[in-house]
């Protein structure tokens, strides 16, 4: 670790010739092995991604063509009629996890925002009690408080019986989003999970851009007379658009993927395309289905994501 | 009745804010109501009496404490792993300009924005080709390769935001390169390391999906309470969960106290 301990240059002005005034004198080569050090220090670390991230990918590529059986063994036969069959076939699971995966994050920003700005702005000498409230349930594993919304939706449950008595449930079985008398195992218990799930990744974002804010533009613009909506519409909410864009990301991509909360909340008609690559992957052991499927799934998702992040005007995000 | 409405409305983001709290902690809530539970059948999903026989006997259920420390172990290593190849990569990235550098930082990036399950389908393709027997060490593996990525992320944000010019100012001051990087870099990056290991131990901790499919018949934590989804739910996975909640919440609470009296002297 004690290579680190030579960075003369400055980071921000390129190459910098004046290493300062205490030089020593000169070696053989002492040019080359500074200019060495990140090499060094990379190394480790991104042969480690290269290895075990990007080769993967690469090798999950050529799975995706190949034909052949467990018994027999797969080979690369550029069978690319994979992708078709398996877009044929599953593009339902396509369709609901973009919706659920979208819905999710247009409701965790709903949700997120106000206590975003709560935190930022009105939470005073609360503010570090609420900010461990948000981060807390990240510590409980995340699949005991899935099963939690188990307890919490059940059919006897508080929640039924309320929607039941203000007569909701029929107005949401009639959307499509619940059956019958239940919640559980419905579209609506699945994007509630998802919800819950990925919100504290929505509300951190938010906060952080929030809290950059100077609050006296806020008086300024009262002092312009805006009505407080107004201030928000036109001074706020602009300026926490990074935060929207991160927090809109990082809850939709996983969300997107993600094949547990399809699985205990949901049934068999809310499976998401996480569901099916797992069960490919490890159940029916068709691993080129199963890769032809994750590689439309991340061509998708990093198409989308590029789009928006250039709709956005947010580029510099990274 | 106006005035009720009139401060409804201007305490509309506080109500609304608070209502996205309670959503929030209402699942921690049922997990801990529920750890005192005595259920009838296999399943913990329905309040029948209460009794604190899951709390006095927490590894009743077979496998449950081997899985938790086993997941513990595997955390611990995964954030070791994590952090040292993960500070060394942002040393280099926030300190030298090299040619490798747009195509590292998407290296670094790329993690972060692909759906876990294409990640853990092509790492687990990958092991299965080569042969490789799974368990601790293809979990291992998976781990400390997820959690890179934040890892950097956190500790670059440190150290770019760090005045250069405190090393020039030590290096003026004869100290050795060594004794610089000792005494006046890295403490300066400590928080952000400490920032990116504790999110690597409670991301690998937590992982389910990564695990999933390359773990193969090693169960930790996670994959327990998977499997006792559809097994049936022992009572003691409440009272783990809750006790895990209420160690993250004591750490936090600590830290805080701690970063307050240092403030104040």
């Amino acid at each position: 670790m004690s290579v680190t301990a030579t960075p003369e240059a400055a980071p921000d002005d390129g190459p910098a010739p004046d290493a300062g005034p205490v030089q020593k004198p000169p070696l053989i080569k002492p040019a080359v092995r500074k200019r060495l050090v990140p090499y060094w220090l990379l190394l480790p670390g991104i042969l480690w991604l290269l290895i075990f991230f990007a080769a993967p990918l690469i090798y999950q590529a050529s799975t995706s063509v190949q034909t052949g059986s467990l018994e027999e063994g797969f080979k690369v036969t550029w069978h690319f009629q994979t992708y078709w069959d398996a877009l044929t076939e599953y593009y339902p699971h396509f369709l609901r996890s973009v919706l659920y995966a979208a819905t999710a994050t247009v409701l965790c920003l709903l949700l997120g925002y106000p206590l975003a700005y709560l935190i930022a702005f009105r939470a005073g000498r609360w503010r570090n009690l609420v900010m461990i409230l948000v981060i807390a349930p990240f510590f409980t594993s995340f699949l005991i408080r899935t099963l939690a919304w188990k307890t919490i939706l059940a059919d006897s449950g508080p929640v039924v019986g309320a929607l039941n008595s203000l007569h909701l449930l029929d107005v949401t079985s009639y959307l499509g989003i619940t059956e019958g008398q239940r919640v559980l195992a419905t579209p609506l218990a699945v994007v509630c999970g998802l919800t819950y799930n990925f919100l504290p990744f929505m509300i951190l974002p938010l906060y952080t851009s929030l809290e950059r804010i100077d609050p006296r533009l806020h008086e300024a613009a009262g002092d312009l007379y805006a009505r407080p909506i107004t201030t928000f519409r036109r001074v706020t909410f602009p300026l926490s658009m990074p935060g929207v864009v991160a927090g809109t990301l990082l809850t939709f991509i996983p969300a997107a993927g993600d094949y547990i909360n399809a699985e205990l909340l949901g049934s068999t008609d809310q499976k998401m395309i996480g569901n099916v690559i797992q069960s490919q992957f490890l159940r029916v052991l068709d691993y080129p289905t199963a890769a032809a499927l994750s590689f439309i799934l991340m061509a998708a998702i990093l198409t989308m994501v590029t789009v928006y992040i250039r709709k956005s005007g947010t580029e510099d995000l990274v | 009745m106006t005035a009720l409405t009139r401060w409804i409305r201007r305490n509309l983001v506080v109500i609304a804010g608070l209502g996205t709290l309670a959503y929030l902690t209402l699942p921690n809530v049922v997990v801990l109501v529920f750890s005192f539970n005595k259920p009838n059948g296999r399943f913990n999903y329905e309040w029948q009496r209460f009794s604190t026989d899951a709390w006095t006997d927490p590894c009743g259920v077979a496998d449950l404490c081997g899985s938790l420390s086993l997941s513990l172990k595997i955390a611990v290593w995964a954030t070791i792993g994590a952090t040292v190849l993960g500070t060394m990569i942002s040393f280099a990235l926030a300190r030298y300009r090299f040619r490798a550098r747009p195509a590292v930082n998407s290296l670094i990036f790329l993690p972060m924005a692909m759906p876990e399950v294409v990640m853990a389908a092509s790492l687990a393709t990958l092991f299965l080709n080569m042969g490789v027997d799974f368990g601790f060490w293809t979990i291992l593996i998976a781990h400390i390769m997820f959690c890179l990525s934040f890892v950097v992320t956190a500790v670059k944000a440190r150290v770019m935001s760090m005045d250069p010019r405190l090393e020039q100012a030590a290096q003026d001051l004869y100290a050795s390169p060594a004794q610089t990087f000792l005494r006046v870099t890295l403490p300066i990056a400590a928080p952000g390391i400490a920032a990116g290991a504790l999110l690597s131990f409670a991301l690998s901790f937590d992982d389910f999906i990564i695990t999933n499919f390359n773990a193969g018949s090693t169960v930790t934590f996670p994959m327990f309470v998977w499997g006792s989804a559809q097994r049936g739910t022992p009572v003691q996975i409440n009272v783990i969960g809750t006790a895990m909640f209420a160690v993250a919440v004591l750490c936090v609470l600590v830290g805080q106290l701690a970063g307050a009296r240092r403030k104040r002297s």
